[in-house]
């Protein structure tokens, strides 16, 4: 049995051994397909979005091995202030836009721009997983205990919903209700959860205003604001569906290079893809994220410290979210969000925290023995 | 260590149910994406290969503007225009050059619709021109297949049959702002959608629009509609019914015109209706929708008379001796006269070391409240005010619907102004002279009313004390737009008798201010009282020289007011002149009341019900004619 004393005496070229390389090479693959579908979106050109993506995609693998290789226990110390950081972040987008700059989402770093709510969806895993790490089952079962955990969730949410961006708050809210759930809270506040919001959303509608009525009904109904959300639905099915089983082959695709999907290298880029790509295609991707998923489910399930199995379980689904709520979207399935396609979608922000989050799963992999006192 | 094993397994069982949920979520996907490509795929391959869908925006038809015998006084008329969607183009600077060589297209246009294409999604149509001759519709039509992107459309035109007569209450609509269109209503990016900017246009422009429908329809290649899909059926927006009689504005037009700049108002006494309600120089509303040229608008800007202003809602006028009424009726109210209460008149009233003088150099002589009132002596005023005071002259005048804004159908209305104590103060910082309430007796110094709220103030003096409102709107759609039932003012009907028989006396009596102007013939006599009002104060010099209105400049002479009613025994019509700068009221504004009260009765629009036409209503128009906004191939 490895103890931590022995790991921390792991050299760097054994620690690059434990480094999970199955996993690097199904993200290069999945990385490789959308720069292949932004060379083709840009009607075959490197220009304007594969070049930069793969420049990002570089940094952001980068990024990713070093995270991946420092010691967990470093990333357990981390995690509060990483969470206070995305709080810090957040209410200065807020404060910006209430300045006069309009409704920014963004803090333009000078090479990229940051959207602190990207952040926010890694740090409040990880600030969840500090706070159940080693606590006792019993624990986990008391309202009182779960209350602060409540709050870790619930403030960023906030804020966020403030924007506001009512798709990422509730990204946030699955992926920290997944954390809540293998940390072991009792099921019947899961349950009756469910059943108090399916309860309360009509007496809720009854405290609506008309005009938010109206929205909610335009964000559920897209069909009747057929110059908005509508179009790029029907115009997405349209370019998917004329994809067939094996696809009008790379580079061929008529619908989606059009400018019908004015978000054809962002968040509609899956349509491009199956347009070209077709039936054969689009099972493919969705398999190579299948087992990206269980990478990291078994990553989390061969974990032997808390900390570590939460937080490769609450980064997995924050990742699968992405792809879920993507692919389902421009499939006409729900909704219009603006959610992109992790590894696929062009966008600097995204490609970054997906990647600086499989970093952290990674460490959890490496350091999987490691023990990890409760500060 | 049990604890730690336990904590183990409902980890790794609730990962595992994770897990599940993931696969079964993963197959739902696959299903959609297998229905979507494989059962569907066949059917989205026809249309994405053979087929467009369009999908059409259907702009409501705007409402109606009708009087109140049906005549129409704001139509539709067509309008053909051509538009052109920015993604259809091959580069839409390019088509629009194209397109100039086609038909004459000014730079500014040019540059209007890069900036807008700057601004709004490839796919929304822009207005390029409209109001195109037949000639130019054929330029374009035959060169449509070299032009992609570039379409003619059918939309509507405002125009306005009535022209210069109605132009102050139908308004005009004008294009939409850039504010409007970052509201967000997707009604405002309909190209050439046009918004109401003045008059009813603007105060019931959110009923008058409708509401915009949609169609997708698919088309073949060359863009010809095969079918229609599915369709959203917009509304059509609600016609507007006035009280208004067109011939009677246009006869206003006629006579007020005759003076440099006035404006009248002709209601009902006992609904409030309004008949008539004119602002004179006016100007053609057709200008505002058929293209206004730059001097023009100069023009009617530099215009003294200001003609794009309507001064009947919106001409703030001290209402000068028009207000002794209110006096009157104040003291007779409060009980600081009787019908039998004298004043000696030497011409002027001293008070606190003051001397007010009364329009008649050398003084009425004695006068009773009835005589007082026919000859317009400002010393019997001068004098009960002082008893009265001001903030129980404000109170009657607010009763009878001075200084303050009568909720009238036009947003152009103003307040006017009735001072108090309190408002001196919170304006000036100053306590109330006993003075200035002397002044106010006789409508001067702070007082501002508006010709609308003096007829106003007629029809309640002699409708027996209800508190009519104005209005021009019957109905909105098939719906009546106001309920008439006025609550009563608490008047003696005594007291508004007398004040009725001081009125006829003006006109009637050999001695009153407006006997010259009285209508001869009995059953049609008018009742009513003149007002001149300063519109700067008489220095003492001219006093005694007696300096002449007429030799001063325009701009400086008194403004010319009357009210009346009539018939005299049985009111049924009130109406307020003001002439701007007129000189006095018995000379300029008298004769056009008598002209106007004559006018009225003899087409009594009174004694005929509002028409709504029942046809209209049984066949709606929903929307019209389709039009493309966008499209797919």
């Amino acid at each position: 049995m490895r103890g931590i004393e022995i790991q921390s005496d792991i050299k760097l070229g054994q620690k690059i051994l434990y480094i999970n390389w199955g996993l690097v090479a199904l993200i290069t693959i999945i990385a490789c397909i959308g720069f292949s579908c932004l060379y083709s979106a840009a009607g075959g050109s490197l220009s304007p979005w594969a070049t930069p993506q793969i420049v990002r995609f570089m940094m952001g693998m980068c990024g990713m091995l070093v995270v991946a290789l420092i010691d967990i226990r470093f990333w357990y110390k981390m995690a509060y202030p990483c969470f206070a950081l995305g709080m810090v972040l957040l209410v200065v987008v807020e404060a910006m836009g209430h300045v006069g700059m309009g409704a920014q989402r963004w803090i333009n770093l000078g090479f990229m721009k940051l959207q602190p709510s990207e952040v926010m969806k890694i740090a409040v895993v990880m600030a969840l997983a500090r706070y159940f790490h080693a606590v006792s089952v019993d624990d986990v079962r008391r309202i009182t205990f779960l209350i602060p955990a409540a709050l870790i969730v619930l403030a960023p949410v906030g804020l966020v919903l403030l924007q506001p961006d009512l798709g990422t708050s509730l990204m946030i809210i699955m992926a920290g209700l997944s954390v809540f759930f293998v940390a072991g809270a009792p099921l019947w506040m899961f349950i009756s959860g469910i059943v108090g919001t399916v309860a309360s959303v009509p007496v809720a509608w009854h405290f609506l205003h008309d005009y938010q009525k109206k929205r909610v009904m335009t964000f559920l109904d897209p069909e009747s604001d057929p110059l908005g959300a509508g179009y790029h639905i029907t115009q997405s099915k349209i370019a998917l569906g004329s994809g067939g089983m094996e696809g009008k082959g790379f580079l061929e695709g008529t619908q989606s290079r059009l400018n019908f999907l004015p978000e054809k290298q962002t968040d509609f880029i899956f349509t491009l893809f199956a347009e070209e790509w077709g039936f054969v295609g689009g099972v493919v991707l969705l398999a190579l994220f299948a087992l990206v998923f269980i990478y990291c489910g078994v990553i989390a399930l061969r974990c032997r410290h808390d900390f570590g199995r939460l937080l490769a379980l609450g980064l997995m689904v924050n990742f699968s979210l992405y792809v879920f709520i993507n692919i389902a979207m421009v499939m006409g399935l729900i909704p219009v969000v603006g959610a992109p396609l992790p590894l696929i979608s062009y966008g600097g922000t995204a490609m970054l925290s997906v990647m600086l989050g499989f970093g952290l799963i990674m460490s959890c992999s490496i350091y999987k023995d490691s023990k990890i006192p409760r500060l | 260590m049990k604890k730690e094993n336990q904590k183990e397994r409902i980890f790794t069982r609730r990962t595992l149910f994770i897990g599940a949920l993931q696969a079964a979520l993963l197959c739902v996907l696959g299903g959609r994406l297998a229905w979507l490509q494989i059962t569907q795929g066949a059917k989205y391959k026809t249309l994405s290969e053979k087929n467009r869908i369009n999908i059409n925006m259907l702009s409501p038809s705007r409402g109606l503007i009708y009087d109140r015998y049906g005549t129409p006084l704001a139509v539709n008329d067509e309008n053909f225009r051509v538009l052109v969607i920015p993604e259809q183009t091959e580069n839409l600077e390019k088509a629009l050059s194209k397109l100039q060589k086609l038909i004459e297209i000014s730079q500014s246009d040019i540059k209007r619709v890069l900036k807008q294409a700057s601004r709004s999604a490839a796919f929304v149509p822009l207005e390029v021109k409209d109001k195109l001759s037949w000639q130019e519709v054929a330029q374009v039509e035959v060169n449509l297949p070299d032009l992609p992107g570039v379409a003619i459309d059918v939309g509507e035109i405002r125009s306005y049959p009535y022209g210069v007569s109605t132009a102050h209450i139908t308004g005009y609509v004008g294009a939409v702002t850039e504010a409007e269109v970052k509201t967000g209503d997707p009604i405002f990016k309909l190209p050439g959608f046009k918004v109401g900017r003045t008059g009813l246009e603007k105060a019931f422009d959110k009923k008058l629009r409708g509401s915009a429908g949609s169609a997708e329809v698919e088309v073949n290649v060359v863009g010809r509609q095969v079918r229609e899909l599915k369709r959203h059926e917009g509304l059509p927006g609600k016609d507007l019914t006035l009280t208004i009689d067109a011939d009677l504005q246009i006869y206003m037009q006629e006579r007020l015109s005759q003076e440099k700049s006035a404006s009248a108002v002709i209601m009902d006494v006992h609904t409030g209706a309004v008949y008539g309600l004119f602002s004179s120089p006016a100007f053609d509303v057709n200008l505002f929708t058929t293209g206004l040229s730059a001097e023009k608008w100069e023009e009617l800007n530099a215009d003294p008379g200001l003609p794009l202003n309507n001064k009947a809602v919106s001409g703030q006028y001290p209402p000068g001796s028009t207000f002794k009424m209110v006096t009157a009726l104040a003291a007779l109210e409060e009980g600081y006269v009787t019908r039998n209460k004298t004043v000696y008149c030497p011409g002027h009233y001293d008070y606190g070391g003051d001397r007010f003088h009364c329009w008649k150099r050398g003084g009425h002589g004695t006068m009773n409240l009835v005589s007082a009132l026919a000859e317009s002596c400002d010393t019997y005023f001068y004098e009960i005010a002082t008893e009265i005071g001001i903030d129980t002259l404000a109170a009657y005048a607010k009763k009878l619907g001075l200084g303050e804004r009568l909720d009238f159908d036009l947003t152009e209305e103003a307040p006017g102004l009735m001072p108090t104590i309190a408002w001196k103060r919170g304006h000036f910082g100053k306590a109330w002279q006993p003075g200035e309430t002397i002044v106010s007796s006789i409508g001067q110094g702070y007082l501002l009313t508006t010709p609308l709220q003096l007829a106003t103030m007629t029809a309640r003096l002699v409708n027996g004390g209800k508190q009519v409102k104005p209005w021009l709107t019957a109905y909105t759609g098939r719906i009546p737009t106001h309920d008439y039932q006025w609550p009563v003012l608490n008047l003696s009907k005594k007291n508004l008798d007398l004040i009725g028989l001081g009125m006829s006396n003006v006109v009637n009596d050999p001695d009153g201010t407006a006997y010259a102007a009285r209508i001869q013939n009995a059953s049609m006599a008018m009742a009513g009282k003149t007002g001149t009002a300063q519109v700067r104060r008489i220095t003492m010099e001219e006093r005694s020289e007696g300096v002449l209105n007429s030799d001063l400049p325009w701009k400086l002479r008194h403004h010319a007011l009357f009210v009346g009613y009539a018939p005299v025994g049985n009111p049924r019509y009130a109406c307020a002149v003001v002439v701007d700068h007129g000189g006095s009221g018995s000379a300029a504004a008298a004769p056009i009341a008598r002209d106007l009260l004559t006018k009225v009765q003899q087409r009594d629009p009174a004694s005929k019900p509002v028409y709504l036409d029942q046809t209209s209503a049984a066949q709606p128009t929903p929307t019209r004619k389709p039009m493309q906004t966008k499209q797919n191939t």
